[in-house]
């Protein structure tokens, strides 16, 4: 027992303790954030577009959008179920529903947006690929359908907004973990639909109009500077409550989450910002800018909603 | 009527009989707990103490956890109880994240969140929750906090100045009270987890929350085929957690 007598106990010390350990939201629901931002922002970064641009700059647009969208938000909503432990109970939300929750709210919100992006990809992907299953009676009934692209269109990117950010009142509302502040949140989770929105854009539209690739160059060097900056400031400007002081301890420290922060912001915030600001008509480097803001956003996602957990609470 | 809990922790012995009567009366798995009793060792030798918290649900007026859950599993009783239903609970651990005193644990058995109910079914049959029955020191005071004639409500009235809660400035209104209380014991962050200099360190528990046996398929073909570990009791899954540990 030589070492108990080098304890300094200036401080109290537990001896026994058993906690609940471990994380709890790992990285399921991170992918489960990073896919829902790309799901919302390739439509608000679309909507951007269409009213700023003529569809004959970024042709494949209109039904790359709500295409991208769609296979987002299945990503998303797949994690979301199998992070469940009673995944089949997932349906209780719909029957069961618990207003005050935030979770049931994202729940309903997500749902419907899925509903509203489903009908835009149907009808748009059917009208461009004429072609595909001319003679087949439901590709007809979908086509007969277009002009619901447009009188959706405007309700989906008004959806947008909410889905992209009830995830921050979630983590609002988990009382025990400080670093999230709602306010900072919520435009975090804006700011991380516009960069992936951006990203994504950037990387399938290579044929597409030069003033087009300018203002995706912008939305993203925008967007990532602004999260960049959010980030930084509650990085290094902290002095808030001491679980928020202890929390943010953990990546100051060093180890695993040092390097994850850090790696986040390099490749989601630092190489996009340069990139996007000083070689923007340069295809293949912008290419390289998108990947490395898809790369990033899950370092720094990851690691904001890991290390709050890590913090004794009892 | 509201029950609450308090602990005068002047008299707590660090005995955890409450602990035992606890997972004995709620039955609750290896791994997990609804009450525990923390220790805190103060003092540079040999001007030490040791002191014992026992730590639970507050059950507290303004639950985050009540909240925050999508599908009011978690709801209040009409005495003041945050009760949980586990066949409405849909496992999203979001109760979990949001209970600012980490007292919401997933059952590794049944794979939905648990916790200390104050043993409300015990208080549907007149019955005392189990911790008070064992505490030997009568350290644990139970009542209607509302009732001024209750001894809980006595107690807290004579010991005005010294009665606390845990983490305040979360505006949770605990209906759990302590006496004798001080930052070391009710401030998590008052204290060192120093490794190695554990009183019991090879005590184990899981890296994540639920049954380390489950995957996530079983996830989805439990409830349909069952589960192939469906008879496994404490010795087992403990037999089964230290293989995996070497």
């Amino acid at each position: 027992m030589d070492h108990v007598s080098t304890i300094e106990a200036t401080k109290a010390i537990v001896t026994m303790d058993v906690a609940h350990t471990g994380i709890i939201w790992g990285w399921m629901i991170t992918l489960n954030m990073w896919a829902k931002s790309i799901g919302t922002g390739v439509i608000l970064v679309g909507a951007f577009l269409l009213y700023r641009h003529k569809h004959e700059d970024m042709p494949s647009l209109r039904w790359l959008m709500p295409l991208i969208s769609f296979i987002a938000l299945n990503v998303f909503l797949f994690f979301t179920l199998i992070d469940l432990h009673q995944p089949f109970r997932m349906i209780h939300i719909f029957t069961h529903p618990h207003w005050t929750s935030s979770i049931t709210v994202g729940a309903w919100l997500a749902s419907i947006f899925l509903v509203l992006v489903s009908i835009m990809m149907f009808t748009s992907f059917f009208t461009h690929f004429s072609e595909f299953r001319k003679n087949c009676a439901v590709a007809k009934a979908v086509r007969s359908k277009d002009g619901l692209y447009e009188k959706v269109f405007p309700f989906t990117v008004f959806l947008a907004f909410p889905v992209t950010m009830y995830t921050a009142i979630i983590m609002s509302q988990s009382a025990a973990r400080e670093l999230w502040v709602p306010g900072a949140e919520l435009i975090q989770m804006l700011l991380a639909a516009f960069m992936v929105g951006s990203a994504s854009f950037i990387l399938i539209g290579g044929k597409w109009a030069e003033a087009v690739k300018k203002d995706l160059a912008m939305i993203l060097a925008i967007s990532v500077l602004f999260s960049f900056i959010m980030y930084m400031g509650e990085y290094f400007f902290s002095y808030k409550a001491a679980e928020v002081e202890a929390t943010l301890a953990y990546i100051h420290s060093g180890g695993p989450y040092f390097l994850d922060f850090w790696t986040g912001m390099l490749l989601g915030y630092i190489i996009p910002f340069i990139i996007a600001t000083t070689m923007n008509d340069n295809r293949t480097m912008m290419k390289f800018a998108a990947v490395t803001t898809f790369i990033g956003l899950y370092f720094a996602k990851s690691t904001w909603l890991e290390i709050p957990q890590l913090l004794p609470l009892s | 009527m509201k029950l609450g809990f308090l602990v005068d922790l002047n008299l707590c012995m660090g005995c955890k009989g409450c602990e035992i009567a606890c997972k004995v009366e709620n039955e609750v798995p290896l791994s997990s707990w609804r009450l525990r009793v923390k220790y805190i060792d103060i003092g540079s030798f040999p001007d030490t103490s040791r002191s014992f918290t026992p730590l639970r649900c507050n059950h507290c007026e303004n639950a985050p956890c009540e909240r925050i859950c999508p599908v009011s599993a978690l709801h209040y009783l009409d005495n003041g109880i945050v009760n949980i239903d586990s066949e409405r609970c849909i496992g999203c651990a979001g109760c979990m994240m949001a209970c600012p005193y980490g007292a919401i644990y997933m059952d590794p058995e049944s794979n939905t969140a648990d916790k200390c109910t104050y043993c409300a079914h015990r208080i549907e049959g007149g019955l005392m929750p189990s911790c008070v029955v064992a505490c030997p020191t009568e350290a644990n005071i139970f009542g209607d906090v509302e009732d001024e004639t209750s001894q809980i409500s006595r107690y807290i009235m004579e010991h005005q100045g010294n009665v606390q809660v845990r983490k305040p400035e979360k505006h949770t209104n605990p209906l759990h009270y302590y006496v004798g209380g001080g930052n070391n014991t009710l401030n998590p962050l008052a204290h060192e987890r120093i490794e190695g200099y554990g009183l019991f360190n090879n005590i184990t528990t899981l890296d994540h929350p639920g049954n380390p046996n489950r995957s996530i398929l079983d996830r989805f073909l439990e409830p349909i085929f069952g589960h192939p570990n469906d008879n496994l009791d404490n010795k087992s899954l403990l037999d089964m957690n230290s293989k995996g540990d070497k």
